[in-house]
């Protein structure tokens, strides 16, 4: 772009004239570069760099401390207000100092990303951001959501008056996440988008602004996270269901008791989030039969269920592709094209300035469609399955003598110890015997009894 | 935790459970491994191409900081140093005054100086760039292209999802490398891809 040639006046009249055919994307040179005679020197570029590199390794740094205490403090010393405390420092470390970018929440998207975009090298940190909290739960339970992850903070701080949601809704709205879960992952994988960044209703909060939409989603989930506890962790949260399945199968993980329970249901309510599990009365055995029945029958329904939501999901294709930016826009131009609109939006004008051939922009827009064709069989047939996993684990209920925690949904955040007798005991209030008393013995003789 | 129907149950429950337990570790290990390889140390932030950039007024307003981390940048090595700036005055304007009313930036923020007859120089005020690009699209039309706009490193959050990226019309945005943090005109370019 630089040329020390002047060109003719009547050079650049004419280039004035051919000025909107030759589009936006490369300004020339109309107006001939000076020559100064005094020694004028050109001020200085400035570039000011991103934040460095290094700092992101501090916060690695931090995460593993964090996650390190988090587990140590509910593992260890069983200490809720301790993991309270870790909880307020992640809320003003992770949240309002680092404004809450990035996440593991939202690093989902980066590493789908990377993996269905060649040219995506995704940085090394937040491979960690993603990977850490998910081993963790593996072993130690969902210690990340206790006390580490911003977005849990921030919605634990408000909990003030935790009401039960009844199970039948739990179980229903708890299919939410794996949509949200499943449908992150195809917008990533498309490049559409991240939409678990775009949807965030708490990060407007860490940015001190937000638009005005998102400020009342934000509000109204804080607002109902005083009497529901957590909602976002319970029914949104997409990485909640990578961290519970991680979780189930977690070595070791937080309990109630830190020793025996003697079923004195004193902790049956002490749980806001509905994790404390009830123990089952152990069913007689003339129903295991028709248990059985049932978990057959699902099982034959299984492929049934998965193909037809498949084919649900695959039947989205059109809604769905619309939220890439190149099929909206290929929308677009069709109905300009067409004649159906006579005016341009700034997304057509940009396009037709930029000379790239209408073709090529409807055969990437058709390629993007097929994506989201393949993609909503898979997203379809994966929130079947799940629907019927849900359905079996109903009726696989585990027989249980005493209360215990679901792993799955537990989010390690100590609440629970303290009601416990023998947490009790431990803490040196109470003897065993007295701890013993507290025993109802009306549970445990209709357990045996069975 | 004990089951008290049989045991035989029991131990396969304990069974199943191990090797999901070690199927999901080899899982994580195995898409975490993918990922190194596809990775890279550097962070990687936003930025807008300049060449792409149609001047829509969006990123002036769809930043989620309240003052737009996108700002005009000034080029000088393109700049012609012209008296009558398409990119300072308003079209139209006939005395190059360099009274309020007369000028194109909405606050203020391109400040007009006296080089040598007939040059004048054009810098920005970041502090008061609101990052519309009224003059980076009077500069385009008449002049050279050097004023433009730039996501400003020192002020970007880089957000995960940039919200202004979702909603350039031109696409003009992309994540870059962060030592490739700018997308620059003329020896400025040169300058910057070189250190
Ligand atoms: S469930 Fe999700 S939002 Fe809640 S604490 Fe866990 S990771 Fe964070
Ligand atoms: S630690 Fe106890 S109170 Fe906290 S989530 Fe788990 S079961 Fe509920
Ligand atoms: S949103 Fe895109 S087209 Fe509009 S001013 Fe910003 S970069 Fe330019
Ligand atoms: S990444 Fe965030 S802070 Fe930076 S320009 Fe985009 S919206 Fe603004």
């Amino acid at each position: 772009m630089r040329y020390k040639s002047r060109r003719s006046k009547l050079f650049i009249v004419a280039l004035l004239f051919l000025f909107p055919l030759l589009g936006l994307s490369q300004v020339p040179e109309r107006v001939p570069k000076p020559d100064f005679e005094t020694d004028y020197i050109r001020p200085d570029f400035l570039t000011p760099t991103p934040r460095a590199t290094a700092l992101e390794y501090i916060d690695i740094g931090v995460l593993i401390v964090a996650l390190f205490l988090a587990t140590y403090f509910a593992h260890k010393q069983r200490s809720r207000q301790n993991i309270f405390l870790l909880m307020v420092f992640s809320l003003a470390y992770f949240g309002f100092y680092r404004k809450g970018c990035i996440c593991p929440i939202g690093a989902i998207q980066n590493v789908t990303y990377a993996l269905f975009n060649p040219a995506y090298a995704i940085p090394v940190f937040v491979i960690v951001f993603f990977v850490l909290p998910l081993v963790l739960a593996l072993f130690y339970g969902r210690t990340f959501c206790a006390a580490v992850c911003p977005l849990g903070a921030i919605q634990d701080a408000v909990v003030l008056k935790p009401t039960n949601v009844p199970g039948g809704l739990a179980a229903v709205l708890s299919v939410l996440p794996y949509l949200y879960l499943g449908l992150a992952v195809l917008l990533a994988a498309t490049g559409a988008g991240f939409i678990i960044c775009q949807y965030d209703p708490f990060i407007g909060f860490f940015r001190f602004g937000a638009d005005f939409n998102m400020v009342i989603f934000g509000l109204s989930m804080l607002l109902l996270g005083t009497v529901v506890a957590r909602p976002y962790c319970r029914f949104l949260c997409p990485y909640g269901v990578l961290l519970n399945w991680m979780s189930r199968l977690s070595k070791r993980h937080v309990g109630i008791t830190p020793d025996e329970c003697n079923n004195c249901r004193l902790c049956e309510e002490s749980c806001p989030f509905g994790a404390i599990k009830k123990p089952d009365e152990a069913a007689p055995p003339a129903n295991r039969e028709a248990e059985v029945k049932k978990l057959a029958f699902i099982i034959v329904l299984l492929p049934i269920v998965v193909f037809g939501s498949g084919w649900i999901g695959s039947r989205l294709e059109i809604p769905l592709s619309r939220l890439h930016a190149n099929v909206s826009l290929a929308e677009e131009i069709l109905l300009e094209n067409s004649g159906q609109r006579t005016e341009l939006t700034d997304e057509t004008k940009a396009f037709r300035a930029s000379g790239k051939p209408t073709e090529e922009l409807f055969a990437e827009a058709s390629a993007i469609q097929r994506q989201f064709k393949v993609g909503g069989w898979i997203l379809g047939g994966f929130i079947g399955l799940i629907l019927c996993l849900k359905l079996i684990n109903l009726f696989m209920r585990r027989r249980q003598s005493e209360y215990y925690v679901d792993k799955g949904t537990c989010l390690s955040c100590g609440r629970c110890f303290s009601y416990c007798p023998y947490e009790q005991v431990r803490l040196g209030i109470i003897t065993p015997k007295e701890a013993e008393k507290m025993g109802s013995k009306e549970v445990k003789i209709k357990q045996f009894r069975a | 935790m004990i089951d008290k129907t049989s045991k035989k149950p029991l131990k396969r429950r304990d069974f199943i459970r191990k090797s999901l337990h070690a199927v999901a570790g080899l899982t994580i290990g195995g898409l975490a491994g993918i990922l190194f390889s596809k990775s890279s140390s550097e962070e990687m932030v936003w930025q807008l191409d300049p060449n792409i950039c149609i001047q829509c007024e969006k990123c002036s307003v769809n930043c989620v900081l309240p003052h737009s981390a996108v700002k005009c940048v000034h080029s000088y090595s393109v700049c012609g140093y012209c008296d009558l700036c398409s990119g300072y005055l308003q079209p139209g304007t006939k005395v190059r005054d360099t009274g309020a009313e007369s000028q194109l930036c909405p606050s203020g923020a391109l400040k007009r100086t006296y080089v040598e007859d007939p040059y004048f120089e054009y810098t920005i005020d970041e502090k008061l760039c609101v990052g519309c690009g009224k003059c980076v699209k009077g500069c385009n039309s008449f002049g050279n292209g050097s004023l433009y706009l730039q996501t400003r490193h020192d002020r970007c959050l880089n957000c995960n999802q940039c919200s202004i990226a979702r909603r350039c019309p031109s696409q003009a945005w992309n994540r870059v490398p962060a030592s490739r943090s700018y997308i620059l005109k003329g020896d400025e370019k040169k300058k910057f891809l070189k250190s």
